[in-house]
């Protein structure tokens, strides 16, 4: 592993290691490029995850303060903690689920397909599938999407079988055991899953793909990455001319440091990314960095989420297995005629019981609860994500009087749902319910959205710079040489899982900017 | 309820009829459940305080499957916590004298579970009712000894997961 110089003014320094930064890391790395990956939280490897709901929560979530504001039941049911994702190397690539799914043809033309929506901000996104379509191949690769590649499906676990049951009986086709980043056979030095069944907590087998099992290693070994944990990243430094220079990060013990840089490359979540650009204004950027179409921060879409949870009259032991390997991608076509525009996939979900009693129906208690609760092993659970609509209102800002540990304003997640939204959620919940009652269901229960998994749009791509962040390379149309990497570029969300697709415009970009430093434009 | 009461027999039937576990209080900050079921021991809340939020966290999260000691387990949570937070001593002591006086008496000795649950309700809103239902969420659901009597297996990796160990073992589909 390498290690760079602060004053190294050489190095592309990326913020946040997780699906965009780290595998952006890693293969400017693996190009020759000098890179320094600051990651805010810290170093745990496989064997320190921990198989326990609240222990590993404890261990790799972030939770920092944040706010929340808007009419979405997240901001009364977990009114401090917005999102549900990773402070540690390989970011939330190790909290998630594996499922790596390809946008659809249509999805990257939102606006042109879905038309004019009232109060809806949506675009078509300044690239399409043909485009993506050699670098979703490589993400896969890189991956080991399971059915893709030749790579077998994961085998159907119990809970898988129960939605199978039920999505045959409804007349559902498309039906499967995923496109899962979780080997199925050994595979790139990573064993097969052992079908443990904690996905969320950081896999302990090392079947599951994250950049910190991955890519990272492979980017380490080529002797051009440095990956520097415990390094929270205050604000990014330009000079007079307007490009950026470095950033400025606290190290474990608060004590700030400033790391020189050719090109800054900005990929900590859709929260933290606007979060950094709007603390790092200045007198000549008083709005903040690449923010002169005041879209940074703006645009935050979370997909719609719900979750369906059936008893039957015996066990199904959900917790038994990989938590994802399972869904049905009937109804993630878009057909207006169900009374909304997109679509969304249904795929299986477990929780452990201590999660259980926390999210099946926050604030619940009483009889009825109790029941769910008396009921756990005979439990089925899916989640439902759909592509929700853009709109400005829904925007990541910087708190007018709350301040972090290091003194700086604290991210205010607003967020309304779309009417668009609801009527999506309305229709996944009925599907969801027909699903298990087909099964033979005793009872069935709509769960609502946890804390968001799937943070996006607060950078977005657009090819105009007037309503965009960035342009189709990820880098912002104000300053040549700062990038967004992650999903904070997406124009809008369309209905799939969002890592894959984050992978994939990562290896993109690592090309672009390769390219563009080997011509000498960066 | 400021000693231990000595029920008869039929008596702690019919309070175990009723869904009431408290017995009594004793010295020391001791709380008893009937029968001997359970005993605990107050170390920062009065004992009639601790006693009264044992029989309110069973309301909430009723099983038939839990013995009592877990609620009373979950209690001390509470309690050890107030140690060093006066704020939160007193939410639960004047949170309980609150719930007392809506029951017109000992809410832990009301034997109609209805009567209970509607008084819960009524205060399901306020920050003392919260406080003592959020503390159930990993007082109780998270205390590993639980979690078999509700099916839960815990921990997989060290046994190398389910993947010899019934992943896939559902046969009644």
């Amino acid at each position: 592993m390498a290690t760079f110089d602060m004053n190294d003014d050489n190095v592309v320094v990326v913020v946040g290691s997780g699906a965009g930064g780290g595998t952006l890391g890693a293969e400017l790395a693996i190009k020759g490029v000098k890179t320094v990956i600051l990651e805010a939280g810290g170093r745990h490897e496989t064997e320190d995850f921990q198989n326990d709901e609240w222990g590993s929560f404890g261990q790799i979530s972030w939770l920092d303060k944040r706010t929340t504001s808007g009419s979405w039941r997240v901001a009364k049911d977990f009114a401090g903690l917005p999102a549900w994702i990773v402070k540690a190397v390989g970011g939330s690539t190790t909290h998630w689920a594996g499922a790596s799914l390809r946008f659809q043809e249509h999805e990257w033309k939102a606006k042109t397909t879905y038309g004019d929506v009232a109060g809806a901000s949506l675009l078509d996104w300044p690239i399409d599938m043909a485009e993506m379509d050699p670098w979703y191949a490589k993400a896969e690769d890189r991956m080991g999407v399971t059915r893709t590649n030749g790579i077998p499906g994961l085998p159907g676990n119990n809970k898988y079988k129960v939605l199978e049951a039920g999505a045959r009986k409804l007349g559902y086709k498309e039906v499967h055991t995923g496109r899962m980043a979780i080997n199925s056979e050994p595979r790139d030095d990573r064993a097969a899953c052992l079908q443990i069944g904690f996905c969320f907590q950081g896999c302990k087998s090392g079947a599951k793909w994250s950049t910190l099992v991955a890519e990272i290693p492979k980017g380490e070994t080529t002797g051009n990455l440095e990956v520097r944990p415990n390094a929270q990243v205050l604000k990014i430094e330009h000079d007079d001319s307007g490009k950026v220079t470095g950033v400025l990060y606290a190290d474990k013990d608060g004590k700030q440091h400033l790391q020189k840089a050719r090109v800054v490359c900005v990929a900590g979540n859709s929260i933290e990314s606007p979060r950094l650009l709007l603390n790092s204004a200045s007198s000549k950027y008083p709005d903040g960095l690449a923010n002169s179409s005041g879209m940074v921060g703006k645009n935050y879409m979370r997909h719609m989420t719900g979750s369906v949870y059936a008893v039957y009259d015996k066990p199904v032991n959900m917790y038994r297995g990989t938590t994802m390997a399972g869904i049905i991608q009937d109804e993630s076509r878009h057909d207006p005629s169900r009374g909304f525009v997109g679509g969304y996939e249904m795929e299986t979900l477990s929780l452990g019981l201590p999660f259980m009693a926390a999210f099946l129906d926050p604030g619940g208690w009483g009889k009825d609860f109790s029941w769910w609760m008396d009921n756990y092993e005979n439990m089925a659970g899916m989640w439902l994500v759909g592509e929700d609509m853009p709109q400005e209102k829904n925007a990541i800002t910087l708190h007018a009087t709350e301040k972090d540990q290091h003194g700086l304003p604290v991210p205010n997640v607003h967020f309304d749902d779309h009417d668009n939204d609801i009527k999506m959620r309305e229709h996944a919940f009925g599907q969801g319910e027909a699903v298990y009652k087909a099964a033979g269901a005793v009872k069935t229960f709509r769960t609502p959205p946890y804390p968001s998994t799937h943070n996006l749009g607060t950078n977005r791509m657009n090819a105009e710079a007037k309503d965009g962040v960035v342009n189709k390379h990820g880098q912002t149309h104000d300053i040549g040489n700062l990038f967004v990497s992650d999903g904070s570029q997406f124009t809008t969300g369309a209905a799939e899982n969002p890592t894959l697709t984050i992978v994939a415009l990562a290896l993109r970009q690592a090309d672009f900017i390769a390219g563009e430093m080997s011509k000498g434009n960066l | 309820m400021n000693s231990q009461t000595n029920l008869s027999r039929r008596a702690a039937l019919k309070a175990a009829g009723a869904g009431l576990i408290v017995a009594g209080v004793g010295a020391g900050g001791l709380v008893f459940g009937h029968n001997n079921a359970w005993a605990a021991k107050a170390e920062n809340l009065d004992a009639d305080t601790f006693a009264t939020l044992v029989q309110m966290s069973r309301d909430i999260y009723s099983h038939d499957r839990l013995e009592d000691k877990y609620y009373a387990a979950a209690v001390s949570g509470l309690d050890k916590a107030a140690k060093d937070d006066a704020a939160l001593k007193a939410l639960l002591s004047d949170g309980v004298a609150g719930l007392n006086k809506a029951a017109g008496g000992a809410y832990s000795g009301l034997s109609d579970a209805d009567q209970r649950m509607a008084l819960l309700k009524a205060m399901e809103g306020d920050g003392f009712f919260q406080k003592v239902r959020g503390n159930l969420v990993t007082g109780l659901y998270n205390n590993k000894e639980v979690w078999p009597l509700f099916g839960y297996e815990g921990a997989s990796a060290d046994k190398g997961g389910y993947i010899d160990r019934g992943f896939n073992d559902i046969n009644w589909l």
